[in-house]
């Protein structure tokens, strides 16, 4: 690679990261307003274990993305089968219908969400908001899960009905396994998506009730500290430590060496 | 090991009808070749034997069950794809394995079947490799130990050997009719390739529109093609259309004579003859006793080493091809010679149009 190339590449690396790499620092630094030099400190995080509020918001952020995960992942992945595999009338029109939720601005999701989870009773909460989630990953995971589809072959699955598979066996032995890549994938779309959600868990949020964006976005505003950017960087390690597993088991960026 | 029966399937798709009330048996133990051009139906009628499509009409029968409504997981079957369809995600040792574990043969009973497959197939010793890890032909060769280690009634291969280069191809033939003959499996094979339907073949049954335009041995259908098209895709022909006279058929003033019984003077009539069964007489020499004698001019000869191909027109302008063997040193004649062209009456074939 050229010289160019390379300083080209570290330039949108740092571009990424640097705002990333701050927000570290500064929750090991010891002064509460940025100030330098860089004084280390472990004291945020001392003060983090100690925030009730911010420690609840976590923990529903991370139970509302994995319900949201396991939720959406299964409910897509089935869409995505059916709409694959299945000829029925309105097929197109409803492959169709799938991607505009992605392009709407969540802000006019939230709202619709809001007035119609009031108006039939739903109402606002955990599971308002685990609702939400839900409803904003199935698009992404039918993209997802219906591209990693379109490679599976159905003469795999011909090929072991031929050798005494039932259909669902066929499925499940031939083209589950080879689907699981798209799956994996789909999946942590789906936990990223809820995991960074902030517009619909605000509207949807109750006093007691928040996520860690909320909550972050609510004690930004109450005055900074920087336990939120202990927090964030837990956030941001647990997320890292995903992706790493995730393209481990995908071969994604050529981590296993072989194609 | 079953014989398998065909009875009138018919199968369409909205207004096209792919198969048109189709009626064939394949003998226990023999080697069918269902041969045709895209469209013809071959594939479908594999499909519905095999299970996988349902006909609109008509029944199969393995071994005289009648499994027409049997689904294609108990059907017993072997089938080979054309796109060998190996499990990428399993090893050589486990794609094999799959039918026997679906038929409840697991552990050491498995693995000795799987091992004698895998030698038969001459594969022993790839049973950890996987799939994308082997050249072509030996994917192949996975494929058909995978399809008959469970013992299946019947083999069906859907063009199993397209794939593969010319060289392999023909390697492959041999191996698929030696590992065949072993077993004395039932097998149905679908090609649009002539040559490999006459090497591998016992029966050959050939498909049109449909329609099964002729069926028997390979060597009957090449020596008495019945129709115009059953003549063309397999093998070449010249085809001399005319009206029938006394004693012959008259093909641009001239009579032409078979041994085939012919239909009422003045009715048309089509004549097919193969080119190699042509004789080359220089315009000075004699036909031999007895044959057909045709005038024609040489339009072009292709020299092939071995052989030559002449292109020549006939009387009233039909164009016939004849090959000869250069046994003289070089082709016989050149192009704008004037020759005239011996065939026997008994090679002289009545076919349909």
């Amino acid at each position: 690679m050229t010289a160019l190339g390379k300083l080209f590449l570290f330039a949108v690396l740092g571009f990424l990261y640097l705002p990333v790499a701050v927000l570290v620092a500064m929750a090991f630094n010891a002064s509460p307003l940025y100030a330098l030099p860089f004084e280390f400190t472990t004291h945020w995080f001392e003060e983090l274990a100690g925030n009730d509020k911010l420690l609840a918001a976590t923990r529903n952020s991370v139970l509302i993305a994995i319900l949201t995960t396991v939720l959406a992942t299964v409910i897509g992945a089935l869409a995505a089968i059916a709409l694959s595999r299945r000829r029925f009338r309105g097929r197109t029109l409803l492959r169709l219908l799938l991607l505009p939720p992605i392009a709407i601005p969540w802000l006019i999701i939230g709202t619709a969400m809001l007035v119609f989870f009031f108006w039939t009773g739903i109402g606002r909460g955990l599971h308002a908001m685990v609702l939400g989630h839900v409803a904003l990953a199935i698009p992404y995971v039918v993209l997802v899960v219906g591209a990693g589809l379109n490679n599976t072959r159905i003469d795999l699955e011909e090929a072991a009905m031929s050798l005494g598979s039932t259909p669902l066996h066929a499925f499940f032995a031939v083209t589950l396994p080879l689907l699981m890549p798209s799956l994996i994938a789909a999946a942590l779309f789906a936990f990223a998506v809820s995991l960074d959600q902030f517009v619909i868990s605000y509207f949807l949020a109750t006093p007691g009730v928040s996520t860690l964006p909320v909550e972050i976005y609510t004690s930004i505003r109450k005055g900074f500290t920087p336990e939120v950017n202990a927090v964030s960087s837990l956030l941001l390690a647990a997320s890292m430590i995903l992706i790493i597993i995730f393209a481990r088991l995908t071969k994604v960026g050529g981590v296993s060496g072989r194609r | 090991m079953a014989a398998v029966d065909a009875e009138t399937i018919g199968k369409s798709y909205g207004a096209t009808a792919v198969l048109d009330d189709v009626s064939l048996r394949f003998e226990d133990g023999r080697f069918t070749s269902l041969l045709g051009p895209s469209g013809s139906g071959k594939t479908t009628l594999l499909r519905i034997v095999a299970g996988f499509v349902t006909a609109d009409r008509g029944r199969i029968l393995i071994g005289g069950e009648d499994v027409t409504s049997v689904p294609v997981w108990k059907r017993a079957i072997g089938m080979v794809f054309q796109s060998y369809a190996l499990f990428p995600h399993m090893s050589v040792d486990d794609n094999v394995a799959f039918g026997l574990a679906r038929r409840g043969v697991r552990g050491a009973e498995a693995s000795r079947r799987v091992g004698e497959a895998l030698e038969m197939v001459r594969l022993s010793g790839f049973g950890a490799r996987r799939p994308k890890e082997l050249s072509g032909g030996q994917q192949q060769r996975v494929a058909l130990a995978r399809a008959i280690v469970t013992r299946p009634r019947v083999l069906l291969l859907d063009e199993p050997l397209s794939a593969l280069d010319r060289r392999l191809r023909q390697e492959m033939q041999v191996e698929l009719k030696r590992i065949q003959r072993e077993v004395g499996i039932t097998t149905i094979f679908v090609t649009h390739d002539q040559e490999e339907a006459l090497a591998l073949s016992d029966h050959v049954a050939i498909l049109d529109r449909g329609r099964i335009v002729q069926a028997g041995p390979p060597g009957e259908i090449y020596e008495r093609p019945a129709t115009r098209f059953a003549a063309s895709f397999l093998g070449d022909a010249n085809f001399l259309e005319g009206v029938v006279a006394e004693g012959g058929v008259i093909v641009g003033g001239v009579l032409v004579r078979t041994d085939d019984p012919l239909p009422a003077p003045g009715t048309k009539a089509l004549l097919a003859v193969r080119p190699e069964k042509i004789a080359l007489v220089p315009a000075w020499g004699a036909a031999p006793a007895g044959h057909n004698a045709v005038p024609a001019t040489v339009r072009q000869v292709v020299y092939a080493g071995a052989a030559s191909t002449y292109l020549l027109d006939g009387p009233g302008g039909v164009a016939l091809t004849v090959f000869a063997q250069n046994r003289t040193g070089g082709p016989v004649a050149e192009a704008g010679a004037t020759v005239t062209l011996a065939f026997p009456p008994k090679q002289t074939i009545l076919i349909k149009d």
